[in-house]
């Protein structure tokens, strides 16, 4: 890495008291951010509730079995259509192949649980398609076979359709990246593409492929939305089960802590292979030759691109809007509007503070590169793999807590009560986005920092220009692309956002992922469309400005980002 | 290098001040306010809330979510919660909110006599508004109502695989669990959980309206359901909810003896409660007539009071037999009915 080799001019000229109140705002920061997940983690310490034993005899099984099961499914359908399409889009030519480079992105944008409302309108008994079977071919229920959306493999497809562009950014990444000498070396030998594909291009990119799909994974068992919908029991919906059926908040969240368990493992796992990623770099950069696909084999690429396109975004788009339109009549307009203003203000709110952080994290780790920092800004970016409930919970117990005491000190020595001076307010709220989201803008701060060369550093600071100034008057007008790019993903990550908005917003206050939810909740789907729609429509935001940099994989994702810089160390 | 600490500690002070003009951000300059808390969903409580506004003054605070979510911040929050009403759509969660010494005790004349015994805490800690009742949803071509009896009869083997049922994750299943405990004792619940669950058309899944749009379908015969999601179905649903619902018609249950299981909505006041009184006035207000008739009509709920009649759709369906164990009971015994349908494989 370039900063670490060319800094120690750069220490020698921050060593001094005043840097010293960086590094203590920057390990104060990662200290804050890391209290809702080590509370959770705390409570595996507490005693266990008798309920922990109907729960091993009777349900626990089927939470890891199903949570495994969901893991195993998203992970080989993550796998085979992120790697498809980036095989097709990368090493290969066909009509259309430039739109699909990003029309393949947009799935992002559909939030799981939305694309799980679209098609249980359209796949269900008694839904269009098959109520249209059943009169055309007059048969009635049981005289025909029809796989069930509202099932373990429903939601395992629902998953892999829109998370799936994670593999395909990180792979499509590697093989544009593979040296053209090796896999000509491997045609030359006489193998096929497929061979070439199967024996040399996927065996080299096998470290982005475990990095994309332990992160789809991470997204998967942090979902609670379309499990809950499709009735699978997983970990999640066990932990709220637990909480509102038996009251038990405690054996929740020791549920919760073992899921963390698994999150951990991902999260080791993507951290190995993104170390091994390194190994195989390849100095070489030359623009591999694309293999021309003609006749029915460009007819088969082109299908497959257009399929998994439309499946993940085209179809379920076009049903919410079809719903909408249906609802449109009967909408209350400056109902949705006041709903519009909120979710942005928040998701404006919660964008703005996790950049401030991020840039104090980065910034504090470019001053002070050392294994302490490094450590402090890893331990704030815990929070991205957690589920959102899981969260909520960690982040109400300390707010609490501090404000109750707090009032209490207040009333002993004053007599006055302070009341709740954060918890139940937006501050709260907002934290919790912090908590969740910091890393998605972290990462991309971080990597944006680093190409930014510490001689600039240098000369600014011999110039007497303090840190602050630096980072002010230098790095930000600098790094103004992936400034925008952190704000941009962190808001719509929040107007995402549904269970910890849930439980911790302030009164009279209503976020569009709240509306949708509390529509489809009371089973009406078509009111449910508008809200949804609008959140879909502001997720492509992200994926339109990436079309427009060069750099497709550094923009959309700031682990891609991150994995990007640490291919090229 | 002061300047250093300086900036830093600004910088500090810009993000501390951003967090507490965020905390100021809640509205609170009213006169008179009342803050509730609701389990209920926007849609079918704000109208009223309003009405309540426009007729006493007093402003309302509202956040709805999760019964169980709010009662964890509730607790959570102690004697500083800003909650003054807690306001759930089952027992089961008024029973744990009294258990966890959240809420106190109201003393309201008005109340006492509007609402009947067996719908409120018999201390005064809440108070029931509405009542649903989980009725038998069947298809009308392919059954009759003379087949039907009691939930214990869903159980028999004529039933095989002919019953549409959502998951157990469901309050209102639940509670109907809880309701079986209470009066048949835990070994018969688990038998005739067994028969019941042999008789399940498919796996559990979806939502009330589902299982009727399934037996609308041929799907399956029978199905478990609440009253009001048909009633809205019914009249307010699209084109063809409204084809589907027709083609089903309703069964009130255990006629003969204890009769239809129901649950409520309801109600109490917080113990942190800074505004009591205003409290008081909007859950009384929430059990006069206009209000009640209102639930009636818009939500296809039955009236809790004893004075008003049900909407004339409800009425329609004919007059019923409520059971009349106290929903008190149904709130203890929940964690017992979850672990039963746990024991019976009831996902």
């Amino acid at each position: 890495m370039e900063i670490n080799t060319t800094t120690t001019s750069t220490q020698v000229l921050h060593r001094g008291r005043g840097s010293f109140s960086w590094r203590a705002l920057m390990l104060l920061t990662a200290a804050i951010i890391a209290i809702p997940v080590l509370i959770i983690v705390a409570s595996l310490l507490q005693n266990y509730s008798p309920v922990w034993e109907h729960l091993l005899d009777t349900v626990l099984r089927d939470y890891v079995l199903n949570s495994l099961l969901l893991m195993l499914g998203v992970g080989s359908g993550t796998l085979v259509l992120g790697v498809s399409a980036a095989w097709l889009t990368a090493m290969c030519e066909f009509p259309g192949r430039r739109v699909f480079n990003w029309a393949l992105l947009l799935p992002m944008a559909m939030p799981a649980y939305i694309i799980a409302y679209t098609y249980t309108g359209m796949l269900d008994f008694s839904g269009p398609i098959q109520s249209a079977l059943r009169s055309h071919f007059d048969w009635g229920f049981g005289d025909y076979y029809f796989p069930e959306i509202r099932s373990l493999g429903g939601a395992i497809c629902m998953l892999s359709l829109v998370l799936y562009p994670y593999v395909y950014l990180l792979v499509r990444v590697a093989f544009s990246e593979q040296s053209t000498a090796v896999l000509e070396a491997s045609r030359s030998l006489g193998k096929g593409p497929w061979k070439t594909l199967f024996l040399v291009a996927l065996p080299m990119a096998r470290p982005a492929i475990a990095a994309g799909v332990s992160l789809a994974l991470m997204e998967a068992l942090a979902d609670f939305g379309t499990v809950d919908y499709f009735g699978v029991s997983t970990f999640t919906t066990g932990i709220f089960r637990t909480w509102y059926g038996l009251g038990e908040l405690r054996a929740a969240a020791q549920l919760a802590a073992f899921l963390l368990l698994f999150v951990f493992i991902l999260f080791v796992l993507e951290q190995y292979s993104r170390r091994r990623m390194r190994f195989h770099h390849n100095s070489v950069q030359q623009k591999p030759t694309r293999i021309m696909l003609k006749g029915w084999r460009a007819g088969c690429a082109f299908l497959l691109a257009l399929t998994i396109v439309t499946a993940g975004f085209l179809l379920p788009a076009l049903q919410l809007a079809s719903w909408a339109s249906e609802r449109l009549a009967s909408t209350d307009v400056s109902g949705f509007m006041t709903l519009v203003t909120s979710s942005f203000t928040l998701a404006a709110i919660a964008s703005t503070c996790c950049l401030v952080l991020a840039l104090i994290l980065a910034y504090g780790k470019r001053l002070h590169p050392g294994p302490l920092e490094r450590q402090a800004a890893r331990v704030s970016s815990m929070g991205y793999a957690v589920p959102g409930t899981v969260i909520a919970v960690g982040v109400l117990i300390p707010f609490a807590w501090m404000d109750n005491r707090v009032d209490a000190l207040m009333r002993e020595h004053f007599n006055i009560s302070t009341g709740l001076v954060l918890s139940g307010t937006l501050a709260a709220l907002v934290f919790a986005y912090v908590v969740r989201f910091l890393s998605v803008s972290l990462q991309t701060v971080d990597s944006g920092l680093a190409r930014i060369r510490p001689s600039i550093d240098e000369s600014a600071r011999s110039l007497g220009k303090g840190p602050l100034q630096v980072l002010q008057h230098i790095h930000l007008p600098m790094l103004r692309g992936s400034v925008a790019t952190a704000l941009l993903l962190v808001f719509v990550d929040v107007l995402k956002e549904l269970p910890t908005t849930l439980i911790l917003r302030p009164f009279n206050f209503n976020t569009l992922a709240v509306r949708a939810y509390e529509l489809a909740s009371d089973e009406r789907l078509a009111d449910a469309a508008l809200p949804a729609l609008a959140i879909v429509l502001i997720g492509l935001l992200p994926v339109t400005l990436m079309t427009r940099t060069s750099s497709a994989t550094a923009a959309i994702h700031p682990r891609a980002k991150q994995l990007n810089k640490d291919h090229h160390e | 290098m002061r300047f250093n600490y300086q900036t830093a500690g600004r910088l500090a002070s810009v993000l501390l001040a951003v967090f507490a003009s965020l905390a100021l951000f809640t509205p609170s300059s009213y006169a008179k306010t009342v803050n509730v808390y609701s389990a209920r969903q926007e849609a079918l409580i704000k109208p009223m809330l309003d009405k309540f506004s426009e007729e006493t003054g007093i402003h309302v605070n509202l956040i709805t979510g999760g019964g169980d979510a709010l009662l964890t911040r509730l607790r959570t929050e102690g004697r500083n919660s800003p909650a003054d009403v807690l306001l759930t759509v089952d027992a089961g969660r008024l029973y744990r909110a009294k258990e966890a010494g959240v809420l106190q005790a109201v003393q309201s004349e008005y109340l006492e006599q509007a609402i009947p015994a067996h719908l409120r805490d018999s201390e005064g800690y809440w108070f029931g508004l509405s009542v649903r009742a989980r009725v038998i949803a069947y298809a009308s071509d392919r059954v009759k109502a003379e087949q039907l009896s009691t939930y214990e009869a869903l159980a028999e083997p004529q039933w095989r695989k002919r019953l549409c049922v959502r998951s157990s994750n469901n309050i209102y299943n639940q509670s109907m669990v809880a309701s079986m405990l209470s009066t048949q004792g835990k070994e018969a619940t688990e038998h005739w959980l067994k028969g019941l669950l042999a008789n399940f058309a498919r796996p559990p899944q979806g939502g009330d309206r589902d299982q009727i749009k399934a037996v609308a379908a041929g799907q399956c015969d029978l199905a478990l359901v609440n009253s009001y999601y048909y009633g809205a179905m019914l009249e307010l649903g699209s084109p063809e909810e409204q084809a589907a619902a027709q083609k089903v018609a309703l069964f009130f249950p255990n006629q003969d003896d204890r009769g239809t299981h129901i649950n409520i909505s309801g109600a109490g006041v917080t113990k942190a409660a800074k505004h009591v009184a205003e409290a008081t006035a909007l859950i009384e207000f929430l059990a006069r007539p206009e209000a009640q008739q209102w639930y009636a009509e818009t939500n296809y709920e039955y009236p809790a009071s004893k004075d008003i009649e049900a909407s004339s759709l409800l009425k329609s369906w004919g007059d019923f037999k409520a059971d009349s164990v106290d929903v008190t009971e149904l709130g203890r015994l929940n964690p017992q009915a979850v672990m039963a349908m746990d024991r019976a494989k009831w996902k």
